[in-house]
């Protein structure tokens, strides 16, 4: 039995060709469509039709470019994309750690009920309430107007989840006493001793509702009117309306409303992983 | 900059308070710490939720009438082969994206694992590539790549000599490309949710199994998947209430039609029929019955996993 043992143990710990093979593969299917998309959006429509497929970009880009500038205001829809994203990653951030930070640490008449309702409330599911939604914006006069994304994106009840979590988990009480005893109110207590240590979290909270908020598309769909208030997922779409003028056209949209969040994801995805890894579902 | 005035607070800090001010001070402030998250849900969240219950009982134009017709609209929907074909494309796309994407990211979870795997973060960034890309570029490309005439998907079948497949416009091949497309965009997502359950499973547990004699397979079989028990039963009732209101890839696959995924509905799935109904028609009611009947779904699918989950327990 011991001779076994040392040879078995060894095979264990080494790597085999095949998981690199898998990974290898799966990279491979992971990146490719973003490739291609940059392949098309570099070409004319008859590179992009040709057999055997390019497989290198081609100059064309800036033309294509150019002609989904001129087809619609793409530049303003970016912009509303940056402007709707960033207010809901940034308010996002702001709002879960504050009432993650309350749940977590302050005592207040009702706090275990009114938690349980925030996780009750992850369970309803909105986006099947598109109809009334909509009423309500009308009532508001907030059809087509940015509000209309940015408000109701601002509410994240896993957002309050996660934060209380990991508020409770890096916040001493001591910390908290310390801190009172000093005469700081709460409000001094949050922004200057619990928001600076709890912000790597709350980043990493912000750039998912960051990117949920720059793909989405359901709501926009409905919400927006005019050209000039479309995101650029919505651009994408209006872009695609005019497929027959050029294939390449819909593609130089999604890599130019991509392109963004890859260097977004080049910069700071490395956190984005870590932040599901520490997710939670661990331990 | 934070840093900077926490230094400032220290060194000076101001007068002390009362114990009792600070006291009515806290509860003060947690409320209004909270108050946004249920002032915005309350507004645009939950009085819509239930809003949708109301808003189905009645013949509802938007620029006319609101005329209260009980429950004729569900009537209606029951007897509606639109429907019907709609709620079988749901669940069509659904079991089709979910079930090998649940399969794959626990076999990538398990080798992603691996002590000594080497560019562990540079496969563990790819994976999540696809979840930052939006649908519906996601949707243009796929629709690019799989085309019948165009398309490098039916190129590389022809060179084996396969006849190229129109995806678009059969019944099969639409619900196989959408579930394509949901399957990439979630697979890595919940790689990762998997991969962090299984991180806190110590490794001694894995080596101790294999001394034992167990070997990969039965690794995989008797830790890995016992130990991913509670992420996994949350991975189906996430995907199953995602799957259930997919509608960017459908409208964006189709595009001679939109909003019904083909001249013969072949892909439309339910939150795309709601919104034909609601935003194409203008039947607000009847698109609002609609709502209901996918919420009713929902909380089926979840209480239906609810007990299998709890059975899989006393089982145990």
């Amino acid at each position: 039995m011991t001779t076994t043992t040392a040879p078995r143990r060894r095979r264990l710990d080494r790597v085999r060709w095949w998981t690199y093979l898998l990974l290898g593969v799966a990279t491979v299917v992971c990146l490719f469509p973003l490739y291609w998309m940059f392949i098309v959006a570099t070409t004319d429509t008859a590179t992009a039709t040709r057999m055997p497929p390019e497989v290198v970009p081609g100059g064309n880009f800036l033309h294509l470019a150019g002609l989904v500038m001129d087809t619609v205001p793409f530049v303003q829809s970016l912009l509303n994309s940056l402007v709707v994203a960033t207010s809901i990653g940034i308010g996002q951030a702001v709002l879960c750690a504050l009432a993650g930070f309350a749940f977590a640490k302050l005592r207040f008449p009702g706090r275990n009920a009114l938690f349980l309702v925030v996780v009750l409330t992850m369970t309803v599911p909105t986006q099947l309430s598109v109809i009334p939604q909509y009423l309500i914006m009308s009532e508001l006069g907030w059809v087509d107007t940015l509000q209309a994304l940015v408000v109701p994106g601002l509410a994240s009840a896993f957002g309050i989840f996660w934060m209380r979590q990991h508020i409770s988990a890096t916040i001493s009480d001591e910390l908290m006493q310390a801190a009172r005893i000093d005469g700081a109110s709460t409000g001094q207590v949050f922004w200057r001793i619990v928001f600076p240590i709890v912000r790597p979290a709350a980043f990493v909270l912000g750039l998912f509702g960051f990117v949920t908020a720059w793909n989405d598309f359901l709501w926009p769909f409905i919400v927006l009117k005019s050209p000039e208030r479309y995101t650029a997922q919505i651009a994408i779409k209006a872009l695609q309306n005019s497929y027959d003028v050029d294939l390449g056209l819909a593609m130089s949209g999604s890599f130019l409303a991509t392109i963004p969040l890859v260097v977004l994801f080049v910069l700071v995805g490395r956190r984005m992983v870590a932040g599901i890894l520490e997710g939670a579902f661990k331990g | 900059m934070t840093a900077t005035l926490s230094q400032a607070s220290r060194a000076a800090p101001p007068p002390p308070r009362t114990k009792k001010i600070a006291g009515v001070g806290e509860r003060l402030s947690a409320y209004a710490y909270i108050a946004p998250f249920f002032v915005i849900f309350g507004v645009f969240g939950l009085f819509p939720f239930a809003f949708t219950f109301y808003v189905a009982l009645f013949d509802w134009n938007p620029i006319g009438d609101q005329v209260f017709i009980g429950f004729d609209n569900f009537v209606r929907m029951f007897g509606d082969p639109r429907f019907w074909n709609a709620a079988g494309n749901t669940v069509s796309i659904w079991a089709l994206s979910t079930v090998p994407q649940l399969l794959l990211a626990l076999v990538l979870a398990h080798v992603l694992n691996h002590a000594r795997l080497r560019f562990a973060l540079f496969f563990r960034m790819s994976v999540l590539v696809p979840y930052i890309t939006s649908v519906a570029a996601t949707a243009i490309v796929f629709v690019q790549l799989f085309d019948r005439d165009y398309g490098l998907f039916n190129w590389l079948l022809g060179l084996v000599g396969v006849e190229p497949i129109d995806f678009v416009q059969s019944t099969w091949g639409s619900h196989l490309l959408i579930a394509t497309m949901v399957m990439w965009r979630w697979f890595g997502y919940t790689t990762l949710l998997y991969l962090a359950s299984l991180q806190s499973v110590p490794r001694s547990v894995f080596e101790a199994a294999a001394i034992d004699g167990a070997g990969p397979w039965q690794r995989f079989r008797h830790i890995t998947v016992p130990s991913l028990r509670a992420v996994i039963i949350f991975t189906v009732v996430t995907s199953t209430i995602g799957g259930l209101q997919i509608f960017t890839e459908p409208l964006l696959i189709a595009t001679g039609a939109p909003l019904t995924c083909g001249a013969v509905r072949q892909c439309q799935t339910l939150t795309l029929f709601l919104y034909e109904q609601g935003f194409g028609q203008f039947e607000f009611g009847y698109g609002s019955a609609v709502g209901v009947a996918l919420f009713v779904m929902v909380v089926a699918i979840a209480a239906l996993n609810y007990l299998l989950s709890t059975r899989i327990k006393a089982d145990r």
